[in-house]
């Protein structure tokens, strides 16, 4: 475990302000966000009043059956996706090939795309080239859609926690007569375990909030406490039992982070680390299980998207070829062409990742350094944005604008600082395993030659966390980028998001909408990929200081 | 780590320059709150810019429900200065909640008039109706030589229901909306008609793409459904299929001014112009529902192929709001889900 800094020479009330800095931004940032929009729509629940206590709330409303079925369906999506992700995670991890920055690319596109496009390109599949296994909808086609939707996560996270560890200890278990596996077995996997707590928790929570994939593939009949809470809240505007139900989603939230508990072990961290490049070449028979993986990884992820890239230039199953999907891109609809609001939408995605990164990294380093009550409390507080229903907090945040000043309510601020508070969380699991891989010895020896604990920062953490900070950028980049069901309720004037887009050209009958779908959810993925390019070309390749 | 410094700090104010950039001079716009489905040609913002001066900003809340839901929460503090696309299925929540400003549009003598909500005060005024039907694919009859339904009761027969892909009414608008054609058809007999159906094999799915884009053997996916749950005006879009006019339910779109609005003068010349011709005459083409105002024509082959439906079953706004729960639960144990 890493020790705060010892005392060196350095003026107290800085380090006191900057010690503040760190609590108390992050604080704030989840208290304006995110603790008063859902205190209000709480307050609004109480005053709208029901006739009944909140125990018939939750059995009016089956709160237990659909709790106990959300629990089961999130935690099959995450061993699921953990399982489809391992064979990626170790390519990305420790095989060097060439293109190997093109399989980060790969991993990480699905996570931006629309649930109701996976949904019906699942459907698509599942009913068609796959129909003979008979699983076009209910259970199973959702923890697919899920586990493909995820493996974007898995991958980040552990596969930047596994490339920072020293290779070292492995190496010398090696040469103590230990094989390969079980060097593995008793050196690498104990240390990934934090990492692959963090994952699994972070998918539970996606998966506990799923809406869109589950309404597709399991047709109405499969129902959870987020469906429900959108039966409630917009289908009958009923805001006291969307708010009983919300609130048993924390509950969701509570479980998976005792299942991250479980894998961390709060000894364990790192003993140092060295950004340098771990990973191997493969060479003669090596490329067996290489090869095997690439295949794996292929067939999973590349064959969904190659289906939406024919569907956007052959919409029809009879098939006639047409570019008419993409020209739709550059036509206008109500002033504004899709090509302009995806301008709007970067921009936004931009400004989201950078507050998403100067917070969550505040909050990664304060919990860090406070072990205990007061950093599992923070943890909490930081991560039930990630489990708490869109509409929810699109409420919540309807109530908080309508109260505030038109200024400040039409500000371009509100929908990054919104995506952001749902990426923190992220940010924070791959930023706190690296923070923990760095070993204590260097910043006690910087702080012995009288560095304050910024410039120790700037100096030691920073340049060694670096690497995993950009996958942690990249990723709230992509998560900005995708659609998040709160901000559809703080749109802005003359703004179609491109998931906005896709789902009303798919609710349109004829060849040229759905082509404009298909082909507005190639451009998605297309700027993803750009996007992850750019961050991966960033990416910090040796010690460089800022 | 400088490079990405840099590039982020030029991103910020990049984003933060833009942010600022687009205001124009306050007061010279109505912004419009509405659905994500809503689009209109860039002719028809110009014609608004030309005939009051104004400029029209549009801002999308989600679907139906949700803008309803958004419109009602907030009574007295609203978002934008009128609302488009709130239908007949949620009109009583934002007029309940308060929401929204009486205004008796000089206009709707045209037509509108007729689709006004019983018992309310001008609240809302009538734009557009988009008719939910039965659609069947006669081109896949005619190839077999098989004889296609005539109406929603064939549907009783097992033969037509296995041919047949209808919606949840929980998860799809269009699904609601047939649920309230058949309670309004056959009344107390609705939910054996539902068991009847779902007995001979109907498949029913959450949302109007799958059936469409998916099932249906004259939808793009080419599936193995001739019948499927869909719009009177789907056939201007599918050659060689036609909408069943005995099984369709009058879906209306409603306009209406958000009270507490800075700029009521400018909403309320709003709804007159979704009420003017140029609108009323392309919200076919852009939007696949029929003009509410009479002697607005329709566009090319709509009168053969996707013609307005003569009958439709309509019931109260108030009425649908009150019962919509029970419905809901009583379809669920009819079909068994």
């Amino acid at each position: 475990m890493a020790r705060a800094v010892a005392r060196g020479r350095r003026p107290v009330t800085a380090g006191r302000l900057g010690g503040l800095a760190l609590r108390v931004v992050p604080a704030g940032f989840i208290l304006i966000l995110f603790i008063w929009p859902l205190g209000a729509l709480v307050r609004r629940a109480v005053d709208t009043g029901s006739d009944v206590g909140v125990g018939e709330l939750f059995r009016r409303t089956h709160a237990l059956d659909l709790l106990g079925f959300t629990l089961w369906q999130a935690a099959a999506s995450t061993v699921l996706a953990l399982v489809v992700a391992a064979p990626m995670v170790w390519l990305i991890a420790r095989v060097d090939i060439p293109g190997s920055a093109l399989l980060m690319v790969i991993v990480t596109v699905p996570f931006v795309l629309p649930t109701v496009v996976v949904g019906v390109a699942f459907r698509a599949l599942l009913d068609g080239p796959l129909a003979f296994a008979h699983i076009g909808s209910g259970l199973w086609p959702i923890l697919l859609a899920h586990a493909f939707l995820n493996v974007a996560v898995v991958a980040r996270v552990v596969g930047a926690a596994w490339r920072s560890l020293d290779p070292r200890q492995a190496e010398a278990a090696q040469s103590l007569g230990a094989g390969r596996v079980r060097a593995f077995l008793t050196v690498v996997a104990p240390r990934l375990m934090p990492a692959v707590g963090a994952a699994a928790a972070l998918v539970f929570l996606f998966c506990s909030t799923s809406f869109g994939v589950i309404v597709v593939l399991g047709n109405g009949e499969i129902r959870t406490l987020e469906t429900e809470i959108y039966t409630q809240a917009i289908g009958y505007f009923r805001i006291p039992e969307a708010v009983a139900l919300s609130m048993v989603q924390i509950v969701v939230v509570v479980a998976a982070l005792s299942v991250t508990r479980m894998f961390t072990d709060p000894g364990g961290g790192g003993s140092g680390a060295r950004p340098v490049e771990t990973r191997f070449r493969p060479y003669g028979r090596g490329w067996l299980p290489v090869a095997a993986a690439v295949a794996w990884t292929v067939v999973v992820l590349v064959g969904p998207l190659a289906v939406l890239a024919l569907r956007s230039v052959r919409p029809g199953a009879d098939g006639t070829w047409t570019l008419d999907g993409y020209r739709a891109l550059s036509e206008s609809v109500n002033g504004v062409t899709p090509l302009e609001t995806l301008r709007y939408s970067l921009g936004t995605a931009a400004l989201a990742m950078v507050i998403a990164l100067v917070v969550g990294l505040l909050a990664a380093v304060a919990m860090h350094r406070s072990r205990g009550v007061w950093a599992a409390t923070g943890n909490l507080v930081a991560t039930i944005p990630l489990g708490i229903s869109a509409v929810t907090l699109g409420f919540g945040y309807l109530l908080v604008l309508a109260a505030l000043p038109p200024d400040v309510a039409s500000s371009g601020l509100v929908i990054p600082c919104v995506q952001a508070l749902i990426a923190i969380p992220v940010i924070m699991r791959i930023a706190l395993p690296a923070l923990s891989s760095v070993p204590g010895r260097l910043r006690e020896a910087a702080a012995t030659l009288g560095a304050g604990p910024l410039r120790v920062f700037l100096t030691v953490d920073l340049p060694l966390i670096g690497r995993a900070l950009c996958a942690a950028g990249g990723f709230a980049f992509v998560m900005a980028l995708g659609e998040f069901g709160a901000t559809s309720f703080l749109a802005r004037a003359d703004t179609t998001t491109l998931p906005v887009l896709i789902g009303s050209a798919l609710n349109r009958p004829g060849a040229d909408n759905l082509a404009t779908a298909m082909a507005a959810s190639m451009l998605l993925v297309g700027v993803t990929t750009l996007a992850v390019v750019v961050v991966e070309a960033l990416r910090p390749r040796t010690g460089a200081l800022l | 780590m400088r490079a990405i410094a840099l590039s982020l700090v030029a991103v910020v104010t990049a984003t933060a320059l833009a942010a600022c950039g687009d205001d124009a001079e306050p007061g010279a716009e109505v912004t419009l709150l509405t659905h994500d489905s809503f689009a209109l040609p860039d002719s028809v913002f110009d014609a608004f810019r030309r005939e009051t001066g104004l400029t029209l900003k549009v801002v999308k809340s989600g679907d139906a429900g949700q803008l309803a839901s958004t419109v009602s929460l907030t009574p007295g503090s609203p978002k934008a200065d009128a609302v488009f696309g709130i239908d007949n299925t949620f009109a009583s929540r934002p007029i309940q909640a308060g929401a929204l400003e009486p205004y008796a549009s000089p206009m709707a003598a045209g037509g509108a008039a007729d689709y006004a909500i019983p018992g309310s005060n001008n609240e809302l005024t009538a734009v557009d109706r988009g008719d939910v039907c039965l659609n069947v694919d006669e081109s896949w009859y005619a190839a077999r030589s098989e004889e296609p339904p005539k109406s929603l009761r064939d549907l009783s027969d097992p033969k037509y229901a296995a041919e047949s892909v209808l919606l949840d009414p929980g998860t799809s608008s269009p699904g609601m909306s047939f649920l309230l054609s058949t309670i309004g058809v056959f009344s107390d007999g609705w939910q054996d008609y539902w068991k009847t159906v779902t007995a001979g094999g109907a498949s029913i799915v959450s949302g109007w793409e799958i059936a469409y884009n998916q099932k249906f053997s004259a939808g793009e996916g080419k599936g193995d459904k001739p019948i499927v749950l869909s719009y009177a005006s789907s056939p201007a879009a599918t050659p060689g299929t036609s909408a069943l006019l005995d099984s369709c339910f009058r879906q209306v779109e409603y306009v209406g001014v958000l009270k507490g609005t800075e700029n009521p003068s400018g909403a309320r010349k709003l709804v007159d112009f979704m009420l003017g011709a140029e609108v009323q005459a392309a919200l076919p083409s852009a939007m696949y529902v029929y003009p509410v105002q009479k002697d607005t024509p329709l566009p090319d082959g709509w009168q053969q192929r996707a013609p307005v439906p003569p009958w439709t079953v309509s019931l109260p706004p108030a009425y649908i709001a009150q019962n919509r729960e029970k419905w809901l639960e009583q379809w669920r144990e009819a079909v068994g889900r």
